[in-house]
């Protein structure tokens, strides 16, 4: 944490990050929940490979492993991998266009605090009954007749914590079109913005379905409604396609901005500019653009007849071709580069290989007729975790050791990354890979349990082994961070020396109005431009030193969470005649966040001014706090 | 921005909404937020088209023989209205007419309110009818569209009545300009939203 | 140094061989063994994507070693800066241009087995005496069973689908509850099992199941649809044409063959309506009707399994009769003693029901 913080007392940095709306205190505050979520989900994968490790194996129960599945899922994708995306965009997309903080600090707090709730609420339902048990994709006619809580706990979790994931996804939009600094034209802007863009797009465009879905989910459980209730008119196919509408456009939000912190470190460790810029920019976008026509691959065995299935077919290779654009340019950045192998630049060479293989499974997959064998098979399972784990789960381990010193003004341990690299890496091939096998074999996906007899039981074994592996890996990534934060070393502004962009030109971490001039950006890679050109201070200015406008701190995005998350609770039970406490939690909860949201619109809150004798205070080496 | 400052209409901006760092980044991200309205309403519209008429076998409703259209239409008018009532109001907004631009709120809340009294009136007879929320996949997709539309013309009244009440003393000024403009700019998403749900739902419905 | 690299690469080669060899898994249930037309088409579209896959990972992987190996900064220096290359439009034509025909490639088989293998135009052609020429199997999937009906014939099957070699077999699927997904790897591919709408494919078997070493194909649920989805398996007799008319004439024999054996006649008592009342979910009789509650059991002596899984003999049907849950978590078949006045059944009489349960049966 910052330096400033650590002055505090314990109590007064807890509320000072809970009312923050400091875009690089959200950022660690997404990081924390995210790694938090993450682990929680790797003890579930765990749990799955053990049961796993041998057939007919009784270690969890049949009912059992499919919650734990389901949260798995659900949990890796929505509360682990996007947060924690969510905590480099905060931190470093603002920095990267010379911005001083998002267009909308408040909102980036609020969407922080929904997200962290809503998968609060969803984690609790261990606790609380059951958790939902009909898979991440929560098929809707599985849905309706599961028992017990767990698929409302998953409805309206993810409801409240989509929402702020699509106030994330417009505060970064806005902050891209609207903030940048003067000179920062859009084909200026780092690759990890440009990513950070499109996948924003992507969450305003793909979280409403998901939403809509949910919502239909929810009446149809707990208010009788008919939507997906078959005997009454309704059709499941409905929650199919809404879910993949999302969902497709989903694993692009993911993985663009895995791609945009590869294109970081490739540039940085090479010591060379991207190769192909524009076409990458391009590229990005596409991918985007094509995410939203292909979502019916997921749905070639549902019988939407051999026309959609073509069509959806055609479009879905066509996304291998940017796809592929991509890899090479990468490829071509490296090409002719001064190679410095720090565990940042590991992981982004390791993923070229790692992501090419789940891009042509991909592709495999997408010939529909192969995709009646592959599909729901195991094969599925390897396919996706190569590109969600080899594409990005290790973008974020490279960033976590790329913008490290960024966000936390020290350095990870080189050698304990190097050591937590080759335990992930092998035990993520060894197994995945083999999975792709034993879908082949005839293995169908989320099955609990599978008899001896039918040839499956060597894989298997191995698939569990990787998985030990993986997780060594992590546990000394922890170590890594305890001893780092420990040693407590500090970093100046540029410390793998190579840095391209703004963010390498300011302190590490970065003081809370982050530029204390704005800086004028005069080409891609500005920073390196100055460098260059022997510019000591790394940066020229658009304006002359004055006073700085500041957003107030805010403990209204925290209430407003926390009255959805206390409204949930009534919502949940508030049919259960057993439970009259249900409605008056319902009532106070709702009351509570629209009563804050009330209190926000009526007060006015103007922000506050840095003057500039504190400006030049700062810079002498004194920390001002701005409160 | 100083929030003190005094206006005349001479002094006052053009584009208020927009003339401020905070307005422009309120102006976009509205834009962005009715866009993801947008497609909220595209997978309700979807959803109740893949449902229209569809219920449990024998069912005794159909678009056709259940809806309307004098009421509607009647209720389609009075929205529009209330759309071009808020255009004037923004217009007065923007020659820094503050009381004008209250009446012509206030005018277009009374409208809005009317809309929403007579949806309230519509919804109610159906159910008496038999044709409730839960009478079919076709009922519960037009509740939730109609529903989901009506929820949205509630919430625009209320930010109107707020805005109107918290500004009611002090007037116009930098820091609620753009406020006033997202407001009209949702009661005119909404007054759209309506026409394809008139269209879709009501007109298609009853041709058939 | 040289011996222990020689052995590490011993044993690299033999891993490698032994994967290959598990890597193609068991015929009755392998894609990589195709046993019907369908699948075969299927396997080589696999083998046709793969041989173009790895052409893209062969090049991609010569740039990528080549690159990491010579522009190591090692090898470098220190403090050299390389030049700042903007890109190429050239190689950016060329990786472009060249995937579009790789796909191209891909995408006109794809298209045309897309088609092909959704053509059921010919289902319905009749013969002259008006009865249709190819085998249509109603396939209704239930928590967690399969009813396999044959309308032209009038009999129904349960848990164990018995087809024709040689000939298409067109298939209409429909869910009796949640959706379920069709599959049997080694024939062909999987078709969703929906609860709202039939859908119809058809699958060819080319091989009589008695040459596998199980004796029957295995079959799927791929869907995930509950606690025992895993559990959720059928199996598959492909029989010439010839031994499945026999076979179809057996099953449309209204009265079952007369049991033999006194404690199989105290079996067929329990079973009946006035012993413990299975029979008010299982059908005995082939030529029975559709919809049962339980899984028809005309068959069930000649099953390959108990339950779709467990194996077949007594002790595994005794299990199963007494606490059906444990066996499949989730299904809808109550356990013995509820069905006995809450009393748990007598070894005599469990020995007695599977006495007569394996019984049943219409292959000679
Ligand atoms: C060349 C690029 C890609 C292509 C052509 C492709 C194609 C496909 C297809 C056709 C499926 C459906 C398989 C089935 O269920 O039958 C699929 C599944 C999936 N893909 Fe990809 N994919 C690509 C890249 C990605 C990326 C980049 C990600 C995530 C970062 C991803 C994540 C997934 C996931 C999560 C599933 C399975 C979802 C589920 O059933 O739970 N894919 N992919
Ligand atoms: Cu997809
Ligand atoms: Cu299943």
């Amino acid at each position: 944490m910052s330096s400033i913080a650590q002055k505090k007392g314990f109590g007064a940095t807890i509320w000072d990050f809970m009312t923050t709306v400091d875009h690089k205190k959200i950022a660690i505050l997404y990081l924390i929940s995210g790694g938090f979520f993450f682990l929680v989900g790797g003890i579930e994968a765990m749990l799955i490979r053990i049961q796993l490790a041998k057939a007919g194996n009784d270690f969890l129960s049949a009912g059992t492993y499919n919650e734990i599945i389901t949260m798995h899922g659900t949990t890796m994708i929505f509360l682990a991998a996007m947060p924690i995306l969510l905590a480099f965009m905060n931190a470093i997309m603002p920095l990267q266009i010379g911005a001083r903080d998002v267009a909308f600090p408040f909102l980036n707090s609020l969407g922080f605090w929904l997200f962290f709730f809503g998968g609060i609420f969803l984690n609790l339902s261990w606790f609380m009954g059951g958790a939902p048990d009909a898979g991440w994709t929560n098929y809707a006619s599985l849905a309706l007749a599961s028992e017990g809580k767990g698929i409302d706990f998953y409805s309206l979790g993810l409801t409240i914590s989509g929402f702020g994931t699509l106030i994330a996804g417009i505060n970064f939009l806005v902050t891209i079109i609207n903030m940048r600094a003067p000179g920062m034209t859009y084909m200026r802007m780092p690759l990890f913005t440009w990513t950070t863009f499109v996948a924003s797009a992507l969450i305003l465009l793909a979280f409403p379905p998901l939403t809509v879905g949910l919502f239909f989910m929810v009446f149809d459980r707990m208010f009788d409604s008919n939507f997906f209730a078959v005997e009454m008119g309704g059709n499941t196919i409905i929650w199919e396609h809404l879910f993949w509408i999302f969902g497709h456009p989903e694993v692009y939000i993911l993985i663009l901005p895995a791609f945009g912190i590869f294109s970081e470190i490739f540039a940085i460790f090479s010591r060379k500019r991207l190769f192909g810029y524009t076409a990458l920019v391009f590229a990005t976008i596409l991918i985007g653009f094509y995410g939203f026509m292909v979502w019916a691959h997921h749905m070639f065995t549902v019988g939407l007849g051999p026309t959609a299935n073509a069509v959806f077919a055609l479009a879905t290779m066509i996304i291998a071709v940017p796809t592929g654009i991509k890899i090479f340019n990468w490829l071509l950045t490296i090409w002719g580069g001064n190679i410095s192998f720090t565990v940042p630049m590991i992981y982004a060479v390791a993923f070229i290989p790692s992501f090419v293989a789940g891009g042509v499974t991909g592709v495999m997959q997408a010939i529909a007729p192969l995709d009646y064998q592959l599909h729901d098979s195991y094969f599925i399972v390897a396919h996706f975790h190569y590109v969600i784990v080899g594409g990005v789960v290790l973008a974020i381990l490279a960033g976590t050791h790329l913008y490290w010193p960024k966000m936390f003004g020290t350095m990870l341990s080189e050698k304990l990354g190097k050591w937590t690299f080759w335990f992930f890496f092998i035990g993520f091939h060894l197994t995945f890979f083999i999975q792709h096998f034993l879908g082949l074999m005839g293995m169908p996906r989320r099955v609990y349990t599978f008899g001896a007899d039918q040839g499956w039981d060597l894989f298997n074994a191995i698939s569990s082994a990787g998985a030990v592996l993986m997780a060594i890996g992590i546990i000394i990534l922890l170590v890594n961070v305890v001893m780092t934060t420990i040693k407590n070393e500090r970093v100046g502004n540029d410390p793998w020396g190579d840095g391209r962009t703004l963010e390498w030109a300011i302190p590490s971490p970065p003081p809370f109005y982050n530029f204390a001039q704005t800086p004028l950006v005069r080409g891609l890679d500005t920073f390196w431009i100055e460098k260059m050109e022997g510019n000591k201070k790394g940066m020229i200015f658009a304006e002359p030193l004055g006073d700085i406008h500041m957003p107030n701190n805010s403990f209204i995005p925290f209430v407003i969470s926390l009255g959805m998350f206390i409204a949930s609770f009534g919502a949940l039970y508030f049919l259960d005649d057993d439970k009259p406490w249900a409605l008056p939690v319902l009532i106070i909860g709702l009351l509570i966040t629209f009563g804050s949201m009330l209190v926000r619109s009526l007060k006015d809150d103007l922000g506050f001014h840095i003057t500039k004798a504190e400006l030049l205070e700062d810079a002498k080496g004194g920390k001002t706090d701005g409160h | 921005m100083d929030i003190n400052q005094k206006y005349t209409p001479q002094s006052w901006p053009d584009h208020p909404e927009t003339a401020t760092m905070e307005g422009k980044n309120k102006f976009i991200g509205f834009w962005l937020l009715l866009a993801a309205e947008t497609v909220t309403f595209a997978s309700l519209f979807a959803t109740y088209l893949a449902l229209k008429d569809k219920g449990p076998s024998g069912m005794e409703f159909s678009a056709a023989g259940l809806f309307e259209l004098p009421l509607v239409f009647a209720m389609t008018m009075i929205l529009l209205t209330s759309s071009l009532t808020s255009v004037y109001a923004m217009y007065h907004m923007k020659n820094h007419n503050f009381k004008a631009m209250q009446a012509w709120l206030g005018i277009t809340v009374l409208l809005g309110a009317t809309f929403l009294g007579l949806e309230i009136y519509e919804f109610n007879h159906y159910v008496h009818l038999g044709f409730g929320f839960t009478n079919s996949a076709f009922s519960s997709a037009f509740y939730v569209l109609v529903g989901t539309h009506g929820a949205h013309v509630l919430f625009g009244l209320s930010w109107f009545i707020a805005l109107m009440l918290r500004n009611a003393k002090r007037g116009l000024n930098m820091y609620n300009a753009p406020k006033f403009y997202l407001a009209s700019l949702y009661w005119h998403f909404i007054d759209v939203v309506w026409v394809f749900i008139f269209t879709v739902v009501y007109l298609m419905g009853v041709i058939g | 140094m040289m011996k222990g690299i020689k052995k590490w690469r011993l044993f690299a080669l033999m891993t490698t061989l032994l994967v290959f060899l598990a890597g193609c898994g068991r015929e009755e249930i392998s894609t990589l063994i195709p046993a019907g037309e369908v699948a075969q088409d299927q396997f080589n579209l696999l083998i046709l994507s793969s041989i173009v896959m790895l052409f893209v990972i062969i090049v991609v992987s010569i740039i990528f070693v080549l690159a990491i190996v010579k522009f190591r900064r090692s090898k470098m220096g220190e403090d050299m800066i390389p030049e700042q290359v903007e890109g190429s439009a050239r190689l950016e034509f060329l990786w472009t241009a060249v995937p579009i025909v790789l796909l191209l490639v891909l995408a006109v088989p794809t298209v045309y087995s897309t088609f092909d293998l959704a053509d059921v135009s010919t289902m319905d052609v009749q013969a002259e005496d008006g009865t249709s020429t190819h085998l249509t199997v109603n396939v209704t999937a239930a928590l967690y069973w399969w009813e396999f009906e044959y309308p032209e014939q009038g009999i129904v099957t349960a848990q164990e689908l018995v087809v024709p070699t040689d000939e298409r077999v067109y298939f209409n699927l429909i869910s009796a509850d949640i959706k379920h997904s069709f599959w049997i790897p080694s024939v062909g591919g999987k078709l969703d099992v929906n609860p709202e709408n039939v859908n119809t494919f058809y699958l060819t078997f080319d091989q009589q199941s008695s040459e596998l070493e199980d004796g029957v194909f295995y079959g799927k649920c791929a869907e995930l649809c509950g606690p025992s989805h895993a559990l959720m398996d059928f199996k598959v007799k492909s029989v010439d044409r010839e031994e499945f008319d026999q076979w179809v004439t057996a099953m449309q024999e209204e009265e079952p063959a007369a049991v033999e054996g006194d404690l199989a006649q105290q079996g067929e008592e329990l079973f009946g309506a006035d012993g413990l009342a299975c029979i008010s979910c299982h059908a005995t009789s082939g030529a029975g009707g559709t919809g049962g509650v339980g899984p028809n059991l005309a068959t069930f002596g000649d099953r390959n399994r108990v339950a779709g899984y467990l194996e077949h003999n007594e002790e595994s049907l005794k299990n199963w009769i007494e606490d059906p849950q444990e066996y499949k978590p989730g299904n809808l078949m109550p356990e013995a003693a509820s069905l006995n006045d809450g009393e748990a059944l007598s070894d005599q009489e469990l020995d007695a029901l599977a006495a007569y349960l394996m019984g049943l049966s219409v292959e000679e």
